[in-house]
């Protein structure tokens, strides 16, 4: 199944769970009445965000989705910052102004989460044409869903990131569900990655829920796009295991299927699986890494709780630079 | 003084910029060996070479999707849109995301851009190549407007959207390219945010912005032979907008016409009018009157386009109406 060595193997297992918890706590925190707004979670998809984001470059840049804190996580977002922006609070990354779907950090090489599907489809095709122009080596990736693939502003990026040969991987995150429509519904394609033809690039379609392939697949793709400057577009497949938002009943979705894919693919458990079987890693020492990883949760958590809401004397500021 | 055209005053804004700063660059339809539309930004590419002038696909959106992430990514680009009525195309990526990235983002990140785009009728072009759209983006926080109607405030206001940190529009109206003006060869900026006094008068105030700027001057001429004075103020930019000369002069002549050539319903001169109102209420001797295009699309036919947007006697008749002679 694989060549990573251990160490990698236990980063990403981490990352994992540092994201799937950090979204349980947003879950728990919004039923607790902690959360104003809304939140859209990412559990299930934690391979997709851990494997891709850890096989980049440290000053790559992303874009992210409104389902985004986990391409945040991975990128290394301040967990304390987060939480205290999705609880609206001073404290955050976005000063309470701009909440789950707005955290950006754009130093840290995250050129920001969106609202609007699709949206970033030309910004990352752009912060890729900045980092060719400035010779840098960075490329960029566009983190996006399934129902992204169908928004007129991707074919118009994905064509001139094309035609201009820019450094940026288009990363699809089919998760099966644009909000309660079944993608196989609005688009006629066996794999998404078949769209890369249309466009003349490189396509791939892997499993998004084995984070040891989508790692490795997006080391091989970032290292190709890196050097020949041309774009590429990788689908993984994987599941939403939660509904689209925090405030969805979801009567779209068949009897059983969520379970079926929690049970038989969660991307946590296989990769434990993994490591038990195959790296001698005890449950044990898993286990340890959990513990730590809650005392983090609890922490952020701790912070965003205690942390003041901004003072509307300060509202209108950061309109303009 | 060195008399240029408003385009070539634009152009060799355009080239100093970019020569000047690494980071600028333009991007858009048919700049290139075409040169524009309009033929402003002929022979940049020859000069300036494909990195710094590209050639884009047809594809509003994406051209200011890239505008975008390339200025947050360290650039300051200047993309083109080849028509203000193409600019309904990529309205989601300026508005949702060019002129909110800043806010959502809690001051963050920042979006150092710049959008050019003609506007207009009068050339025969109908409904969909001659609309005034400035009034649409005005309502957005986040986003400045700038609205040049000489050649001097061309370059001198296009060098401050390229060296401003946010979103700056800027729409250059069709038949002001061919005007021609004193302007200095070296680079200059003029300040986003300072309207500017081109006639002195006091019987009343004509506010008039980008093309209406010539029609006011003639009115304003005219109206001096029948012993009216008018004042005439170009706010230059209208986000953001020098209410304190605005407000300043209609209290001394306490009389005021809004002349643009947007759509008569929710143009920008409807705001300026509430906010005149509510500024100088007990300075005013009649009500504030507006002169705009009229609801209507505009049309192709030479006598039915100059029956929708307003000539110079609209704005002397309107003039004297308020003055009740």
């Amino acid at each position: 199944m694989t060549d990573l060595n251990k160490k990698t193997l236990l980063k990403l297992l981490k990352m994992m769970i540092r994201i799937r918890k950090f979204e349980l706590a947003v879950e728990k925190n919004f039923q607790l009445g902690h959360i104003y707004g809304t939140a859209h979670l990412a559990i299930g998809q934690e391979a997709s965000a851990a494997g891709a984001v850890l096989a980049l470059r440290e000053d790559d840049m992303i874009t992210s989705t409104h389902r985004g804190h986990g391409h945040c996580i991975a990128k290394g977002a301040d967990l304390d910052l987060m939480m205290a922006e999705i609880f609206g609070k001073a404290t955050g990354y976005c000063r309470g102004k701009g909440g789950s779907m707005h955290i950006a950090d754009v130093e840290a090489g995250n050129l920001g989460a969106n609202g609007i599907v699709g949206g970033s489809a030309g910004i990352a095709a752009g912060a890729a044409l900045a980092a060719k122009k400035q010779g840098t080596g960075q490329i960029a990736v566009c983190f996006m869903g399934d129902g992204a693939i169908n928004e007129g502003l991707w074919h118009e990026s994905v064509n001139i990131a094309s035609i201009w040969d820019l450094p940026v991987i288009y990363f699809v995150e089919n998760n099966q569900y644009g909000m309660g429509m079944p993608s196989g519904k609005v688009t006629n394609l066996q794999k998404l990655s078949d769209r890369a033809r249309g466009y003349n690039i490189a396509g791939y379609t892997i499993d998004g829920n084995d984070v040891i392939q989508v790692y490795q697949k997006v080391s091989q793709v970032s290292s190709r796009v890196r050097k020949d400057k041309k774009p590429a577009l990788i689908e993984a497949v994987t599941y939403r295991i939660r509904g689209h938002s925090l405030r969805d009943a979801q009567r779209y979705r068949p009897e059983g299927e969520t379970k079926k894919w929690m049970e038989a693919y969660c991307p946590i458990e296989r990769l434990k699986r993994h490591l038990e079987d195959n790296c001698k890693i005890s449950g044990d020492e898993i286990d340890r890494a959990e513990k730590q990883i809650e005392a983090e949760i609890e922490k952020a958590v701790k912070f965003a709780l205690e942390s003041p809401y901004l003072d509307p004397s300060e509202l209108t500021d950061d309109i303009y630079a | 003084m060195r008399q240029i055209t408003y385009a070539e005053a634009v152009r060799e804004c355009l080239s100093q910029q970019m020569k000047q700063d690494d980071r600028v660059f333009m991007l858009g339809e048919d700049i290139g060996l075409y040169g524009g539309a309009f033929g402003v930004t002929q022979g940049l590419i020859e000069e300036l070479g494909r990195e710094k002038i590209m050639d884009t696909p047809i594809s509003e959106q994406a051209i200011a999707g890239l505008a975008i992430g390339a200025a947050l990514a360290g650039m300051r680009p200047i993309a083109e849109i080849m028509f203000s009525d193409f600019m309904m195309l990529p309205l989601e990526q300026i508005v949702n995301q060019a002129a909110k990235i800043r806010y959502m983002s809690g001051g963050k990140a920042k979006v150092p851009l710049v959008i050019r785009t003609p506007i207009g009728g009068g050339i025969g072009l109908a409904a969909q190549h001659s609309q005034c759209v400035e009034g649409l983006f005005f309502q957005f926080p986040g986003l400045k407007i700038v609205m040049p109607a000489s050649p001097y405030d061309a370059k001198g206001l296009l060098s401050a959207a390229v060296a401003d940190d946010n979103p700056v529009l800027v729409f250059e109206h069709k038949l002001l390219y061919n005007t021609r003006g004193d302007v200095p060869e070296d680079p200059y900026t003029i300040p986003l945010g300072k309207g500017k006094v081109l006639r002195e008068g006091s019987d009343i105030t004509l506010i008039a912005t980008s093309y209406m700027v010539i029609k006011a001057i003639n009115a304003a001429e005219r109206l001096k032979d029948e012993g009216i004075s008018v004042e005439v103020i170009d706010p230059r930019t209208i986000k953001p907008l020098d209410m304190e000369l605005i407000s300043g002069s209609v209290k001394k002549t306490g009389r005021a016409v809004l002349a643009e050539e947007a759509y008569y319903s929710g143009g920008f001169t409807c705001f300026l009018a509430s906010e005149i109102a509510k500024n100088c209420f007990d300075w005013l001797d009649a009500p504030v009157h507006r002169v705009a295009s009229l609801d209507c699309p505009i049309p192709y036919e030479h006598n039915l386009e100059n029956h929708v947007i307003p000539g110079e006697d609209i704005i002397e008749k309107s003039i004297k109406d308020v003055l009740g002679v």
